[in-house]
């Protein structure tokens, strides 16, 4: 299996999903000449042809409607938000018109679109570059939100989103780009969303995360499994809806939970995943569940200093398992 | 004269590492501050890396063509006076160097998460008697794992030695427990001391179980109590009459109970509302009639149960209670015998008994009490008599069943004992 990097990942399953659909076309700002920002989309174009790869006007509003109407009319749009941050101008169209188009006509209508935004911090991007901004979508029945962690994952959920009947937001960590490497097969396959998955089995502590975050939870682990501290790691994959047997399982098994994120750390994701575990595994915790997440300022500042202190990191994760293994 | 170090640059959002192409300095030489060192490439950009300081180049630590993560040291470089660069200090270190908790502070000792405290419950285990692992000598979950790991560990070597040198006889009421086993018994009690003289005596066997049947009944079932008083002169007239004849042709007694037996088996056909059990989300409505019967031997008690006894007459019960009583006595019963009670009829009046609040035999959902006959003074008609009367006291699950009903049932039983005669129930 060859290795390829998370960006890498996320090209071969556009292009591989072009090609088995003539349906599904790319959309956004960039995507076609330029290969995009980050390059997600590079060769497209070139293959594909302009019919197919899209450059838009700098109008996220549009990018979004557009893809909702050849969504619906029966298309598979593949719409690219240039970063997470420039979602907000399309956030009505989401929420109201592609959350809601299913049940409004009471199952005439589906809208199958993908938007696709790369979000998160720790790339010196600063305030419009740097947001998560999963929480705002993640109480919006009819929306699934999914946020991978490695290469596998990426392909394997990107290719489920785009063949998915209802919208799907699909969050890319941009530091994870090139950052994360990881084994893909060529072959086609498709991961459920929905499904969380353990990424390490381990019986002291559990960390329930998602995204790049996750990365930095295993890079913590085996520093602590050298001191004798053996972590289980739920990756979420899908935050919303939560895979609630899975984090049940997971908590349950240690009953010790660190949840962590990168985004402000009040009305994030991980306060409904401990708001689940709360409700169905009292007889099984040991602890209180903890909470790791970047701290409740308005956004990801671009001083390094600063950023370095927003941003979640491998010894911050360390600091907070090892803190609560020895509780 | 002091080294510095020159790091690879963040070259653009996203970008984590980068080649370096060309070193445009050597070893030796000398670079002033923001001159280009090397060139470098990445996914997105080629770029030149400046150099932080003025000074000598001292070391290249990375060579051409080779990867190398931002923030990785590209190079050393000797300058001339301490140029303070902030973004050298190491911040790890002050997270890393959280102190662990000394092992002496016991101060958390006390307090159990529900993981513990559900744990400790289920296996009976004495949480003071846990040396503590956790922050502050709290017990963590994993503590009380290991115990129950050891523990059930010992017991199977020991039960492992009982069998290979005890091969004759295992106490046959061990085979009762079925029902119950590894059900919450009750707590070990460290708060009782042992005076001089007293006699401490270990728990075993027939009253472990009595005793975990009983926390049970008693600490899941709302329990309920009423009492009815019931005029039996009838009953004894008749039972006294047949008595000794019976005894000739079928060799054991006519007892009592049989006839109670009778009247409970035909109030539970009216009202099977009392002839069920609790099972959380629904209640089990049983169709047979097994009554249990409490049986005592010296000090243990067995409720052997009657099967079918409303399809019985009433020397069919008769017989079968002599048989479970003497099987009891004998240390006979077998389990088979102990089980498929629906209902349970306890005969406290054979050791005098006036009133009693029985605990319910689990998981029924009523037990009665049949208490001693007395005679005494009664008002029938304006006028005193003396008449044979009997309490009948009921406890039961409230959550199954309410006074109304119980009510029913037991006027229902009364009805049935004051009305008793050859007509209406035939010995045979």
């Amino acid at each position: 299996m060859p290795v390829i990097s998370y960006i890498q990942a996320v090209t071969q399953a556009l292009q591989e999903e072009m090609e088995r659909d003539e349906k599904v076309f790319v959309l956004g700002e960039d995507v076609g000449v330029r290969g995009g920002v980050f390059r997600a989309t590079e060769g497209l174009y070139e293959k594909f042809g302009e019919s197919r790869v899209i450059d838009t006007p700098l109008a996220e509003s549009a990018i979004a409607g557009v893809g909702i109407g050849a969504a619906m009319y029966g298309m598979r749009p593949v719409a690219e938000m240039q970063f997470a941050d420039f979602i907000m101008p399309a956030v009505n169209q989401i929420i109201s018109e592609a959350a809601k188009t299913r049940y409004r006509s009471n199952n005439d209508w589906t809208c199958p679109v993908t938007i696709r935004a790369p979000y998160g911090g720790g790339v010196h991007g600063a305030l419009y570059h740097s947001q998560s901004v999963e929480a705002v979508f993640a109480n919006q029945p009819g929306l699934k939100i999914v946020m991978p962690s490695t290469p596998y994952d990426v392909k394997g959920l990107l290719k489920a989103a785009i063949r998915d009947e209802d919208p799907v937001l699909f969050f890319e960590h941009k530091r994870a780009y090139r950052l994360i490497k990881g084994n893909v097969p060529e072959a086609d396959y498709t991961i459920p969303i929905g499904e969380a998955d353990v990424k390490r089995e381990g019986a002291d502590i559990t960390v329930i995360t998602y995204g790049l975050c996750v990365d930095f939870a295993l890079q913590a682990a085996e520093k602590l499994a050298t001191d004798g501290i053996d972590a289980h790691i739920l990756d979420l994959r899908t935050i919303y809806p939560l895979d609630q047997q899975a984090i049940i399982e997971a908590a349950s098994k240690t009953g010790k939970v660190l949840l962590l994120t990168e985004d402000n750390k009040e009305g994030s994701i991980i306060g409904e995943v401990a708001a689940i575990i709360s409700e169905n595994c009292l007889f099984d915790l040991d602890a209180p569940i903890k909470r790791l997440a970047g701290p409740d300022v308005p956004s990801m500042p671009y001083a390094p200093t600063m950023e370095k202190e927003f941003m979640m990191n491998p010894e911050k994760v360390e600091h907070a398992m090892r803190e609560l293994a020895e509780f | 004269m002091a080294i510095e170090k020159i790091h690879m640059p963040q070259l653009g959002e996203s970008v984590t590492e980068g080649t370096i192409s060309t070193w445009l300095v050597n070893e030796g030489d000398y670079v002033n501050k923001y001159d280009p060192i090397a060139e470098v490439t990445t996914d997105k950009v080629n770029a030149e890396v400046p150099s932080s300081f003025s000074g000598t180049i001292k070391e290249l630590l990375a060579g051409e063509g080779e990867t190398i993560a931002v923030g990785d040291l590209m190079c050393h470089i000797e300058v001339a006076d301490r140029q303070s660069n902030v973004e050298t200090v190491d911040h790890s270190e002050v997270l890393s160097t959280n102190t662990p908790s000394s092992n002496q502070e016991q101060s958390l000792k006390m307090r159990y998460s529900p993981a513990v405290l559900r744990l400790a419950q289920e296996h009976n285990l004495d949480l003071q008697l846990i040396t503590g692992s956790g922050r502050g000598g709290r017990i963590t979950r994993k503590d009380v794992e290991k115990v129950i790991r050891e523990d059930t560990l010992v017991k199977e070597k020991q039960e492992h030695r009982a069998t290979e040198k005890n091969t004759e006889k295992v106490l046959e009421h061990d085979a009762t427990q079925e029902p119950v086993d590894d059900k919450p018994i009750p707590p070990m009690n460290p708060g009782i001391t042992t005076a001089n003289g007293d006699k401490e005596i270990p728990v075993t066997g027939i009253r472990k179980t009595i005793a975990q049947n009983m926390v049970r009944s008693t600490t899941e079932i709302p329990h309920a109590w009423m009492m009815i008083e019931v005029d039996v002169t009838n009953l004894v007239k008749y039972r006294n009459a047949e008595k000794d004849s019976f005894k000739e042709n079928e060799g054991y007694n006519l007892s009592f109970y049989a006839f109670f037996l009778n009247a409970v088996a035909k109030a539970l056909k009216k009202y099977p509302q009392l002839n069920s059990s609790w099972k959380g989300d629904k209640i089990v409505q049983r169709k047979e009639i097994n009554l249990s019967i409490a049986v005592a031997r010296d000090e243990e008690l067995f409720v052997p149960v009657i099967k079918n006894v409303d399809e019985k007459s009433i020397k069919g019960i008769s017989k079968e209670i002599d048989t479970l009583a003497k099987k009891a006595r004998n240390g006979n019963l077998t389990p088979q015998d102990m089980q498929g009670g629906t209902f349970t009829v306890n005969n406290t009046g054979s050791f005098g008994s006036v009133q009693s609040m029985g605990v319910i035999n689990y998981p029924q959902a009523a037990i009665l009490q049949v208490e001693s006959i007395v005679k005494r003074p009664v008002i029938i008609q304006d006028m005193f008599a003396a008449r044979d009367m009997v309490n009948l006291c009921l406890s039961l699950d409230h959550r199954v069943l309410d006074g109304v009903i119980c009510g029913h049932f037991m006027s229902h039983i009364k009805e049935i004992l004051e009305n008793i005669s050859p007509e209406t129930t035939p010995i045979y």
